[in-house]
């Protein structure tokens, strides 16, 4: 069983809430995938030990010209540019190509062969309460981060309770890592900003067609824009974690919250048996 | 000779657009008989990503020998170079203006980009 954890914007909690979730977990029984790639922090959580580290590339078009008989057939397929005819030469912008293979698939003289780039690294360890941790980290300069959140998700065992730490916002990245989940978790924050991108992610959620709950962080007690919103849309709060400075300082310093805050460790508990109960509606535990 | 120049309008007394690949138009002027047609450049500018690579092959398909412009990226001024348009960047005031500076050999061919990608 996969749960997404996501929020549509950024800082709200989504990583705070993922790792101490996991860390709730009776019997280490979670897996925690972070696929916020471009800025993977879940490891400073929950510090996995003995790290294996793989590169991860994608495929990019190699054309031979001495075949090509400049048919413009992959330049009309490519949607993004990423390989074009001038004169008689052939160009590729391997940064612009999205590894579709189209140009590979259309090429009538077999003049395209499969070259690739480096997308970044995917990244392996299990931390000393044995919970074991699997994140991409994007390469520096390099703005395609849809398929190295894949790669991250091909590493899920689908039998065993997988939690994704999502990207911020509602674009590719984010929907690739809540593509296929059994449930997302949202993390509200009951601001006018928080409750804004909330909704894009809502929305985005209704049309990937996963199930989802809300928890509400960062709640002061007196702004009630995620409640309003949750009961207007039928979405259950599943938990309210306060607005403290403890909380704050705790999570500064790379602790885990359910470590050092009894209060929180209560709360965490009771959201971790409520998100299991409810994401589990489709009965994929034993 | 037969140039390309990007600009916000579509008459030679229009402003010179600073960006190539999303400029509003192409003004294509024979420099010798200050002759020319409007090419827009409405579907590049709508690109979400790829319009210098576009653009530059739009101007390299009218055959011109030039480009002038305000700012040129990496991948548009691959694409001219190896079209073999010259290239001028970082010019602004009217179409007029610079064609007349061209002419009087006051204008100096880039050697290579003046900008990063999406500079805007």
């Amino acid at each position: 069983m996969i749960v997404t954890i996501a929020s549509g914007k950024g800082g709200t909690g989504k990583t705070t809430v993922t790792v101490n979730l996991a860390a709730c977990a009776p019997n280490a029984e979670v897996q925690v995938f972070d696929c916020d790639v471009e800025e993977p922090n879940s490891h400073l959580f929950l510090k996995p030990e003995n790290c294996s580290k793989e590169p991860i590339s994608t495929m990019v078009p190699e054309v031979d010209m001495e075949k090509c008989t400049l048919c413009k057939e992959c330049e009309k397929i490519c949607q993004f540019s990423a390989i074009t005819t001038i004169g008689k030469k052939v160009m590729t912008f391997p940064e612009m190509c999205h590894s579709c293979r189209g140009c590979e698939m259309v090429c009538p003289d077999n003049a395209i062969t499969a070259s690739s780039r480096v997308l970044g690294d995917l990244i392996k360890g299990t931390n000393s309460a044995g919970i074991p941790l699997t994140w991409g980290e994007l390469r520096v300069g390099e703005a395609m981060s849809p398929p190295l959140i894949e790669q991250v998700k091909a590493r899920i065992d689908p039998k065993a309770i997988s939690f994704v730490d999502g990207p911020p916002g509602t674009s590719c990245p984010a929907v690739a890592a809540l593509r296929n989940s059994d449930f997302a978790l949202l993390v509200a924050e009951p601001t006018p900003f928080g409750l804004n991108d909330l909704a894009l992610t809502v929305e985005a959620l209704k049309k990937l067609d996963v199930p989802m709950a809300f928890v509400i962080n960062r709640d002061d007690g007196k702004s009630r824009v995620i409640d309003d919103y949750a009961a207007k849309e039928g979405i259950e709060i599943l938990a309210r974690l306060p607005f403290t400075r403890e909380a704050a300082a705790v999570c500064s310093k790379g602790l885990l919250l359910v470590d050092e805050i009894p209060e929180m460790q209560r709360l965490f508990k009771d959201l971790y048996s409520r998100l299991m109960q409810k994401a589990d509606k489709g009965g994929k535990i034993k | 000779m037969k140039i390309a120049v990007s600009s916000s309008g579509n008459t030679l007394e229009s402003d010179i657009d600073p960006r190539f690949g999303r400029a509003q138009n192409f003004i294509i002027i024979n420099t010798e008989t200050m002759a020319f047609e409007v090419k827009e450049n409405v579907q590049n500018l709508n690109l979400p990503q790829g319009a210098g690579i576009q653009a530059g092959k739009t101007v390299a398909d009218l055959e011109v020998e030039a480009v002038i412009t305000g700012n040129c990226g990496p991948k548009a001024f691959n694409v001219l170079e190896a079209a073999g348009v010259k290239v001028i960047t970082g010019i602004s005031g009217t179409v007029k203006e610079a064609v007349e500076k061209l002419n009087t050999g006051n204008l100096a061919y880039a050697g290579g980009p003046n900008v990063e990608g999406h500079w805007v």
